[in-house]
């Protein structure tokens, strides 16, 4: 599985207003490979909406082409790019749901439009509400659902074209963090179950740590590091990805020098008590700087940073007993001050 | 002064008047309802931005909003005569009232339309809706209870305008009102049309927004 679904080559976009102009996009290279799912992370502001508009071609790119499943969407008929549309599903931070249509007759909606019989439509539909467990919300309108039921929903009306691409635009931002992670699993299980590529637009990493295996980091209109997620996540290169890793904001110029640990989780049993071992085996504390981690399914994720003692060896046997446990560590400087 | 035949004239005055609302109404909405979508799609953030078409049929619609209804009605007696074959009563007054009432329509419409979601409609083009699916299965009736109040809003400011027809022999209510009333000193005449139209006004404008909510699916 390594064949490109999605090519975005030398893209651009610049909005034009009548006194001023705005580079939203500035040459943007990207390559999705079929059953990826692949996160584009920025600042509210670096272009990542507008990117993923230009791949279902909502926003038209001033320069460069995009190339769907090997055909260039930019020179499409609006004809045939409707018909491209049904094969890439988008949902979005607010559900955008027909508000006089109930939950059934949203999902069926898309196929209306492509011109799918009623029964056949009311199938499909019947179908895709199992698949996001609200079959006893068929009936539903909108207003009488939650924000999760609502991108559920949508989720079911995005698929019902059975399309090869799913584009999520903030799809996770106005849910909680419980219906986040629920929500996640569900586009984690579509993905593996269908095989179908996923591209999520978010600024929060905890996203990308969650479901994604591959990463691009918008900054400032420009991809600034793209790559695996494991990758990015240990070693964030630019400043813009140390940014989005350590969400603290922690200054990387600021190099006062006491040496702390960066300890990665990384889906390792969140059984054992790394941390108290590591002390009770070293005979030494540590001072837990920063941690954010979580628990999914038993597995631990996240990171933390912990200040070491000040005696070298004491510290080394910290980082090989960590990196024993199959944990990934990094030294970082600065982050006490 | 309750005779048969006073009563058999509110009576016809009633349906008079009920005929060239309602008729009106119709053929406003004709007119209306397709420059409202018009100036809602063509409008620079519509879904099909055309500054030219948005410009032309602004002014037209601001123009013939401001020409005051009687004035527009015997300015265009010609035109009734043609249309209609006669330029008095209820039949001819359709005309000038379908006229008048047509670019409010349309404004009415391009308001209701402007409360929809523009996510909404990028989530169908986003599914490869066409832009007259879009019109035609998002548009419309996602602004449905909007639509019906702003038709319910249509009907009473067209039977206004019926009832000021009377002044040149419109026909309906407005006609008694005033032929008894202001020409005839019978208050009491003038007062029941009045009171008349008064409960129409009141019960289509009753219905309107009854249906307007049941309608809606917005509410839990």
């Amino acid at each position: 599985m390594s064949e490109a679904i999605i090519e975005i080559q030398s893209l651009s976009k610049t909005f034009r207003t009548k006194d001023s102009e705005v580079r939203a996009l500035n040459n943007i290279n990207l390559t999705i490979e079929k059953g990826d799912i692949y996160g584009i992370i920025g600042m509210s502001g670096a272009g990542k909406s507008t990117l993923v508009r230009c791949i279902n071609m909502l926003e038209k790119p001033t320069e460069g082409t995009v190339l769907f499943d090997g055909h260039d969407l930019s020179s499409l008929s609006s004809k045939d790019l409707r018909k491209v549309r049904r094969s890439m599903g988008m949902i979005f931070q607010q559900f955008n749901l027909l508000m006089q249509r109930t939950a059934e007759q949203n999902i069926c909606f898309p196929l209306e439009l492509a011109g799918v019989d009623k029964t056949s439509a009311r199938k499909r539909a019947k179908e895709l509400l199992e698949l996001v467990g609200l079959t006893d919300r068929a009936q539903a309108y909108p207003a009488q659902l939650s924000g999760g039921q609502k991108q559920r929903v949508a989720i079911a009306r995005a698929l019902a074209t059975n399309p090869k691409v799913l584009l999520c635009d903030e799809a996770t931002s106005a849910l909680d963090p419980t219906t986040t992670t629920s929500i996640l699993a569900l586009l984690k299980d579509i993905n593996r179950r269908m095989g179908i590529t996923i591209v999520i637009i978010t600024h929060q990493m905890s996203v990308i740590e969650e479901i994604c295996n591959r990463v691009a980091i918008i900054d400032n209109s420009q991809i600034a590091e793209f790559g695996a997620v494991e990758d990015i996540f240990h070693r964030p290169q630019t400043a813009a990805a140390q940014k989005l890793v350590y969400p603290e904001g922690k200054l990387s110029d600021k190099m006062i020098s006491k040496r702390c640990m960066r300890i990665v989780f990384d889906g390792n049993s969140s059984f054992e008590p790394i941390i108290a071992n590591m002390v009770l085996d070293c005979k030494a504390p540590v001072n837990i700087m920063y941690a954010d981690t979580k628990d999914i399914d038993g597995k631990a994720f996240g990171q933390m940073v912990v200040q070491l003692p000040q005696d070298e060896a004491l510290a080394q046997k910290m980082f090989a007993y960590v990196r024993a446990k199959g944990l990934s560590a990094e030294e970082v400087n600065g982050y006490v001050g | 002064m309750w005779d048969e035949s006073t009563l058999s004239m509110l009576v016809q005055g009633i349906g008079e008047t009920l005929y060239m609302v309602l008729a009106s109404t119709l053929f406003a909405y004709l007119i209306g309802l397709p420059v409202g979508i018009l100036l809602f799609t063509s409008a620079k953030d519509g879904i099909r931005p055309h500054a030219s078409v948005y410009k032309v049929l602004d002014v037209i619609v601001n123009l013939t909003r401001s020409i005051p209804f009687l004035i527009l009605m015997i300015a265009i007696f010609p035109f009734t005569r043609l249309v209609a074959g006669t330029a008095i009563g209820a039949t001819a007054t359709i005309v000038p009232l379908t006229l008048s009432a047509a670019p409010f329509i349309a404004r009415l419409v391009e308001s209701s339309l402007k409360e929809i979601d523009i996510g909404v409609i990028e989530a169908a083009q986003s599914m490869g809706a066409s832009d007259f699916q879009i019109i035609w299965k998002v548009l419309i009736p996602e602004s449905k209870p909007s639509l019906i109040v702003g038709c319910a809003i249509a009907v009473t400011t067209i039977l206004g305008y019926s009832a000021m027809a009377g002044v040149v022999g419109g026909g309906g209510l407005g006609t008694i009102a005033i032929n008894y009333g202001l020409y005839r000193w019978q208050g009491e005449m003038m007062l029941i049309a009045t009171v008349l139209l008064v409960v129409i006004v009141q019960v289509l404008q009753g219905i309107g927004m009854k249906a307007a909510g049941l309608s809606d699916k917005r509410k839990k």
